[in-house]
C-alpha cells in the first residue's frame, strides 16, 4: 500500500463485473435466467430479512406509545411521532452516557491500543533478535486463551487495586498491546520495503526515529482499521462496564440502554417508553451505521486481512 | 530463526539487538504477565478455596471440582446446554456465512450493496439486537408471528418454548454472521479463475467445482471459521443474558451465564474459578479434537504448514 500514481488512461475499460455480465446477458440460456432470477430472489429475500429489524426499530420509534403493541402490527405509522428522538436526544443521561462511553472509554483505549500495538507489531516486524518468532508464537497462543479464566480474576485483582467502579481497568488494558491488532500490524509492517528503514539507520536514526517518521505515516489504512475496530467494541462493549461500573454517573451507552428496558419491562403497565427505547437503540445504532456507510473499505478490508473479527 | 536452530553464543550485537527488540515489545509483555499469567495461576489458585470477596479465601483442596461435576444438576444442564450450543450454532453459522458468500460471489449487479446489508448486523451492539429481537419475536405482539399468522402458519412461542428458544438463538446467530461471510468472500476471491476455467473446459458441472476447487481452496479458512467460533460459541454470553437471562426454565443458560452468576450474584469466586478452568479444559479437549477430525479434510495450496 505504498503511495501510487494514477495514470489517466485514453479509453477506460469498464469494469470487470460489468463486462462480465454483459457478455453474459448475450451468452443465457433458458435455464440460465431461471437460475439468475432465482439467485436476486434469495438475495432479494435474504436483504429484507436482514434488514427487518432495522426498519422495524426506526418505525417503532416514531410510533405512540399504544400503536407499537397492536396487532396486527403497523408496519409504516401514520403519523410519524418524532418527538421520542428529540426527547432521547435532549435527555441528559444520553449526553452523559456518550461522554462516558467516548471520552472516558474508547478514545483512550483507542489510543492506547494504537500505540503499544505498533510498537510490539514494530518490534515482530522490523527488528531481527533472537526469540523473536517464538515470543511472536506466543502472542498468537494467547489468542486462544477463553477470557472467562481472566476475566474472574482480574475482577478479584482489580477489586484488591481499588480500581473497581472506574474506567481503569477497561481503559488500562489496552496500553499493553492488543494480541491480534499486534498480528495486522506485524503483517503490514513486513510489508513496508526494508531498504527505507536501512537508509534512514545509515543516516543515524535510531528505531524510535525510524518508527514514527517513516513506518507509522506509511502505515495510515492499518492504523485506520485498528482505530476503527478498537473504537466500535469499545462502543459495543456490555460486559465490560456491566461488571466494572456500578455507578450510573458513570454507565456507557449499552448499559443505559440495558437499564432502560428493564425499566419498561418493571412498569408492569407495558404500554410505556417502548418508542423511546427504540428512538435511543437508533441513536447508539446511529453512530456505527454512519462509521461503517463512510469507512466501509477500511471495515471489510480490516476483517479480511487478519480473517478475524473481535 | 528457532531457538533451536540458532548458535548457542549470542554476540554483543546479538544481545543488543535483543535488548532493543525486547524493549519495542515489552508492553505486550508486560501486559501478558499482568493480565494474562498471573490472573490464570491467581484463578487456579481460587479455584481450589471459597472465596467471597469479604472474607479472606478457605483452602477447600479439591471440593469445588468434585461438587461441581458430581453434585450440581445446575452444571449438568448448563454443560448440556453449551455443547447443544456449539455442537449446532457453530456448523451452521459458518454454513450460513459460506454459503451467503458463495452467493455474492457470483456476478451479480449491487454486491457491494448486498454485502453491506449482511454485514451490518454483526457490529451492531449487542444490546440493540437482543432488545429488537426480543420484540420482534413476541408470541402476542411480535410482528414475526403476527407475519406467521397472517400467511396461515401456527404462532411460534419462538422466546417462550424451552424446546424452541434455543434453535431460535442459532437462527439470530446465523443473522450476524457477516464478519465470516467477509472472510469468505475475500477468500473465494482469491481462488485462481485459471483452475475454474480449466475445469469448465474438462466439462465439469457446477456443482462439481464447487466440491473439487472452490471447497478445498478456501478449506483452511473455513477450518479457522470453525475453530475460531467454536470457542466463541463456548463463551456465548451478552445475547442470551439480555434476551432470555437463560429461560425459560434454563433452556438458555449457557456455561457463562452460570459462570457470570456465580462470581459475581452469588460472589461464590472459588466455584466461579473452578468453573473457568473446567471450561478452559473443556475448550482444548474439543479443539484439539477439531483439529484432529479435520486433519485430512483440509488442502493447504502452495506451501505447507
Amino acid at each position: 500500500m505504498a503511495t501510487q500514481t494514477v495514470t489517466q488512461q485514453p479509453a477506460a475499460a469498464p469494469p470487470l463485473d460489468q463486462t462480465r455480465w454483459r457478455h453474459k446477458l448475450r451468452t443465457l440460456g433458458p435455464t440460465d435466467w431461471v437460475v439468475e432470477i432465482l439467485k436476486y430472489a434469495v438475495l432479494l429475500l435474504l436483504a429484507f430479512t436482514f434488514l427487518l429489524p432495522f426498519y422495524w426499530m426506526l418505525s417503532s420509534a416514531v410510533k405512540t406509545d399504544s400503536q407499537v403493541y397492536t396487532v396486527p402490527p403497523i408496519w409504516f405509522p401514520i403519523p410519524q411521532h418524532w418527538n421520542n428522538f428529540w426527547d432521547a436526544w435532549n435527555s441528559e443521561n444520553y449526553w452523559l452516557f456518550t461522554y462516558n462511553t467516548v471520552i472516558r472509554y474508547a478514545l483512550p483505549a483507542t489510543l492506547g491500543t494504537i500505540l503499544s500495538s505498533a510498537l510490539v507489531a514494530y518490534s515482530f516486524a522490523r527488528l531481527r533478535w533472537f526469540g523473536r518468532d517464538t515470543i511472536f508464537a506466543l502472542v498468537l497462543a494467547t489468542l486462544m486463551i477463553p477470557g472467562w479464566v481472566r476475566l474472574v480474576p482480574l475482577f478479584i485483582i482489580f477489586k484488591q487495586i481499588g480500581w473497581l467502579n472506574t474506567f481503569w481497568p477497561l481503559v488500562i488494558p489496552h496500553f499493553f498491546g492488543n494480541a491480534f491488532f499486534i498480528f495486522l500490524l506485524r503483517q503490514f509492517f513486513m510489508g513496508i520495503p526494508t531498504e527505507l528503514s536501512d537508509a534512514a539507520r545509515i543516516d543515524g536514526a535510531n528505531e524510535l526515529q525510524i518508527m514514527f517518521r517513516i513506518i507509522l505515516p506509511l502505515s495510515v489504512p492499518a492504523i485506520a482499521v485498528v482505530a476503527l475496530f478498537t473504537f466500535m467494541d469499545a462502543w459495543n462493549d456490555y460486559l465490560g462496564p456491566l461488571i466494572y461500573v456500578n455507578v450510573e454517573e458513570k454507565w456507557v451507552l449499552a448499559l443505559g440502554v440495558q437499564r432502560l428496558r428493564s425499566a419498561v419491562a418493571e412498569m408492569g403497565n407495558r404500554q410505556l417508553a417502548y418508542p423511546y427505547l427504540m428512538a435511543v437503540s437508533s441513536l447508539i445504532t446511529l453512530p456505527i451505521f454512519l462509521a461503517f456507510f463512510f469507512a466501509q473499505r477500511t471495515f471489510i478490508e480490516g476483517i479480511s486481512v487478519t480473517g478475524l473479527k473481535g | 530463526m528457532s531457538l533451536l536452530t540458532q548458535a548457542r553464543r549470542l554476540t554483543r550485537s546479538d544481545r543488543r539487538d535483543m535488548l532493543v527488540g525486547l524493549l519495542f515489545a515489552s508492553p505486550w509483555l508486560i501486559g501478558f504477565l499482568g493480565f494474562t499469567l498471573f490472573p490464570i495461576l491467581s484463578s487456579f489458585y481460587y479455584s481450589f478455596t471459597r472465596y467471597d470477596l469479604l472474607r479472606p479465601p478457605v483452602f477447600l483442596g479439591l471440593d469445588n471440582y468434585t461438587n461441581i461435576l458430581m453434585n450440581d444438576e445446575d452444571f449438568r444442564t448448563v454443560a448440556y446446554n453449551t455443547l447443544w450450543w456449539v455442537v449446532f450454532s457453530t456448523p451452521l453459522g459458518v454454513l450460513s456465512a459460506f454459503l451467503m458468500a458463495l452467493l455474492l460471489n457470483t456476478n451479480i449487479i449491487g454486491r457491494s450493496f448486498f454485502r453491506a446489508v449482511f454485514f451490518f448486523p454483526s457490529i451492531v451492539p449487542v444490546v440493540v439486537t437482543a432488545f429488537v429481537w426480543q420484540f420482534l419475536l413476541n408470541i402476542q405482539y411480535g410482528a414475526v408471528n403476527s407475519t406467521l399468522q397472517f400467511l396461515g402458519f401456527p404462532v411460534v412461542p419462538f422466546l417462550s418454548n424451552p424446546d424452541i428458544v434455543k434453535p431460535t438463538l442459532v437462527l439470530i446467530h446465523m443473522w450476524s454472521q457477516g464478519a465470516a461471510m467477509v472472510i469468505f468472500l475475500a477468500t473465494l476471491q482469491d481462488v485462481p479463475r485459471t483452475l475454474y476455467e480449466a475445469a469448465t473446459m474438462d466439462g465439469a458441472s457446477a456443482l462439481r467445482r464447487l466440491w473439487h476447487i472452490t471447497i478445498p481452496m478456501v478449506s483452511p479458512v473455513i477450518l479457522f471459521n470453525m475453530v475460531m467460533s467454536f470457542i466463541s460459541g463456548f463463551q456465548y454470553f451478552t445475547l442470551p443474558w439480555l434476551l432470555t437471562s437463560g429461560g425459560p426454565n434454563q433452556a438458555s443458560e449457557f456455561y457463562s451465564l452460570f459462570l457470570y452468576r456465580n462470581a459475581f450474584v452469588y460472589l461464590r469466586m472459588g466455584k466461579a474459578n473452578a468453573l473457568a478452568w473446567l471450561l478452559f479444559a473443556l475448550i482444548i479437549v474439543f479443539t484439539t479434537l477439531l483439529f484432529r477430525l479435520s486433519g485430512r479434510l483440509v488442502f493447504y495450496a502452495g506451501n505447507s504448514r
